[in-house]
């Protein structure tokens, strides 16, 4: 047995507002929702001294202390599960799961206690389960996953992911302050990525759950997407403008519930769309929303609408292969090109 | 060990000046599991009774009798409407175990929180739950708790401490673990008691839940009743130790195992585990002897139980006989004021019951209703077919 000894060290409180990255607003938003409402506290695996994997929650126990900052075990059940708890005595947990692979270990009480509690006896659950998703950082089938589609099929739970930083603050925010439970979808990818670093308002802004916004306007196609995918749309936008074609591309920010007027008038304008997004093809989101637009954007339609995912594999760790298994700017581009011909 | 710790001291010795170990060691677990209530054989010729190691006054020993008549009453109420098809779902039974959930509930205080399993109803009503409320939910009625939306006990009523279960065995423990952190956050002083089976503690939900409530020495009292069936599976096909006491000792927590037909045992463990609890001592868990008489629910033929074993509980061991005896033996009461209080108990069921048949079914425009704030989020209607 060894002595345990605590480094001293100690991070400063975050500047409200400023330069920062994707993960810098995230921490900034959660840090200001702990000091603005005591309920709030922060609860997973090595979230307190080691201030978590990613480090979002660095510097947290420092300032609000261990009853406020929980270290569990690692039981992502007894996480999920305590939150629901806390929720229940009016507190919000902000609970994390060190990759959102292990969403599957806390998946029945996310679906079963979570989701249902509202519906079954009016007892909302007001907490944050937020944690990294994503591929292309060559880290493997287990530490890669993007989860939206096993919960999209659960009522009673609403599904977040941001692709900027001004966005990741103002919706950690909202979903700190919802009362009804918010997956909160991190893209690790962007988290440190210096294009997404941007300054951000001093003031205490939310980004309302539940609407897309445009993250760039055009006129002949939509690309309808979200988290790193929105980067991918974007720079295939860039490409498609040199040969003439003028993209619009929409950046869902909530997958759940979906903003269907979003999508809806940005197809009705371009009249053609292709859904884009990270998780694998079948059974995705991109599915959903073609449905969608088939059923009530049938008349606005010139061309079909196309679905860009993964492919239908695990995600793989080799450097090619995952880049094989990811739509990639070429993909898309190819995918709007044959629309354009329509 | 010892020699481990021994070396650890001399070594900090050696080395003065290195920082010092901050928290306080827990001391060296030792296996403790209290059997000063668990079941005992009566003399020869003599049928079972309740302990008389009692601080129970005379009046609550009267009043521990009316909650197991009001349990069963409302049970066999049930299984009269469910033969109706008043019913809609099924009707789960507690029979020969009511003493469990009666006598480990009244050992708490108003501000403790329970969560039950479907077989602890009496619970629910010890913690002040009408029995118009359960007859609401079990025939789907606009004025039950849960509107309609869900069955039998799950439900929940935050003001009177009880918790509604899923049914998904062993969740509830990680939820009351929640629930005990976060009072720990704001201060509030109360015990959680969440009730498991033999079967329901196979779950990895229970696991984590009682390891991380231990971990944080949090006052969670689990009571595992032990009525030797999960659905039709035996014990034996559940777990490989002999008492479910034992698992205590894997979460470094003390156990106590208590006679569950014996009432007033079940409250004397639990009243104790609540005070360990609530002093600070952390979690603990009780097993409660006890025996399943029914079925799974009413449906189920019991093919999977032995010959004449129904049948012996039935005889020897039923927790209202022994209950009945014991305050006619201990002269706390008189057959007829047991009489009256059973006359009482069904008036009241009539009355509720009566009251749960007049209430309609729910809207059919309701289900749409609550999934999320609908005051953020739209009720989930059924679209209409290609209108815009």
């Amino acid at each position: 047995m060894s002595t345990a000894v605590k480094k001293e060290h100690k991070s400063p409180r975050p500047e409200r507002g400023g330069q920062a990255t994707l993960v810098e607003a995230i921490r900034q938003g959660i840090w200001e929702e702990m000091e603005r409402d005591p309920t709030v506290f922060v609860i997973g695996q090595d979230v307190g001294v080691y201030g978590g994997a990613f480090k979002v929650t660095d510097g947290l126990i420092d300032h609000f202390g261990k009853e406020r900052v929980i270290d569990t075990p690692i039981s992502e059940g007894a996480i999920v599960g305590a939150a629901c708890g806390a929720a229940l005595m009016g507190m919000k947990p902000v609970a994390e799961f060190q990759f959102i692979d292990f969403i599957s270990a806390g998946f029945d009480l996310l679906t079963n206690y979570a989701a249902k509690c509202r519906y079954r006896w009016g007892a909302g659950i007001s907490a944050v389960f937020r944690g990294p998703c994503g591929s292309g950082v060559r880290a493997g089938p287990f530490h890669s996953l993007n989860a939206e589609s096993f919960f999209l099929n659960t009522a009673g739970l609403k599904i977040v992911e941001p692709s900027t930083a001004y966005d990741a603050k103002g919706l950690i925010k909202a979903a700190i302050r919802d009362p009804d439970p918010v997956l909160f979808f991190e893209h690790k990818k962007l988290y440190r990525l210096p294009r997404l670093r941007e300054q951000l308002p001093s003031d205490d802004y939310v980004v309302e759950i539940g609407k897309a916004r445009i993250a760039r306007e055009g006129r002949d196609l939509t690309i309808i997407t979200f988290g790193a995918m929105v980067l991918t749309a974007l720079d295939a936008a860039a490409e498609l403008e040199r040969e003439g074609l003028d993209v619009e591309v929409l950046d869902l920010r909530t997958l759940a519930p979906l903003d269907k007027p979003a999508f809806l008038t940005s197809v009705k304008k371009t009249n053609k769309a292709i859904v884009l997004h990270e998780a694998s093809r079948t059974g995705g989101i991109g599915g959903e929303i073609a449905a969608i637009l088939a059923e009530e954007a049938f008349e606005w339609l010139d061309a079909p609408v196309l679905r860009i995912g993964s492919l239908d594999t695990p995600v793989p760790y080799s450097p090619p292969l995952e880049d094989y298994y990811l739509p990639q700017i070429k993909d898309v581009v190819e995918a709007a090109r044959k629309l354009a011909a329509y | 060990m010892v020699s481990d710790a021994i070396m650890d001291k001399n070594q900090n010795k050696a080395q003065t000046g290195k920082p010092r170990r901050r928290r306080r060691p827990r001391p060296r677990f030792q296996m403790r599991v209290s059997t000063k209530y668990a079941p005992r054989k009566p003399p020869e010729g003599e049928a079972l009774s309740c302990t008389t190691d009692t601080s129970l006054t005379p009046e609550q020993q009267v009043e521990l009798y009316r909650y197991l008549q009001l349990t069963r009453l409302v049970e066999e109420r049930l299984v009269n409407l469910y033969r109706q098809t008043k019913v809609v779902g099924g009707v789960f039974r507690s029979l020969g175990q009511e003493a469990t959930a009666v006598g480990s509930a009244y050992a708490l205080q108003p501000q403790d929180f329970v969560t039950p399993l479907i077989r602890d109803l009496g619970a629910v009503l010890v913690k002040g739950i009408r029995p118009r409320d359960i007859f609401a939910q079990y025939m789907a009625k606009a004025w039950g708790p849960s509107g309609g939306k869900d069955l039998n006990i799950h439900f929940g009523d935050m003001e009177k401490g009880f918790i509604g279960p899923i049914s998904h065995l062993g969740d509830m423990i990680p939820v009351m673990t929640g629930l005990l952190l976060a009072a720990r956050m704001q201060k509030k002083k109360f015990v959680a008691v969440a009730y498991i089976g033999d079967g329901g503690m196979s779950t990895g939900a229970f696991h984590e839940g009682l390891n991380f409530a231990a971990v944080q020495r949090l006052p969670l009292v689990v009571i595992a009743e032990h009525n030797q069936y999960a659905y039709s599976t035996p014990t034996s096909l559940q777990t490989a130790v002999r008492d479910l006491a034992e698992k205590a000792t894997g979460y470094g927590i003390p156990a106590h195992i208590v006679d569950g037909n014996d009432v007033i045992a079940c409250y004397e463990v639990t009243k104790n585990a609540a005070e360990y609890a609530r002093r600070g001592g952390g979690a603990v868990l009780i097993e409660a002897k006890t025996y399943r008489r029914k079925g799974h629910a009413e449906h189920d033929d019991q093919r999977y139980v032995a010959e004449g074993e129904i049948e012996w509980w039935e005889k020897n061991n039923d927790p209202i006989d022994r209950c009945r005896r014991f305050l006619l033996d201990q002269k706390v009461a008189t057959q007829k004021k047991l009489d009256e209080i059973v006359a009482e108990v069904t008036q009241l069921i009539d009355e509720d019951c009566a009251w749960a048949e007049s209430s309609p079914l729910p809207d059919a425009e309701v289900a749409a209703y609550n999934v999320f704030d609908n005051n953020l989020v739209a009720p989930a209607f059924r679209p209409k077919v290609l209108e815009s």
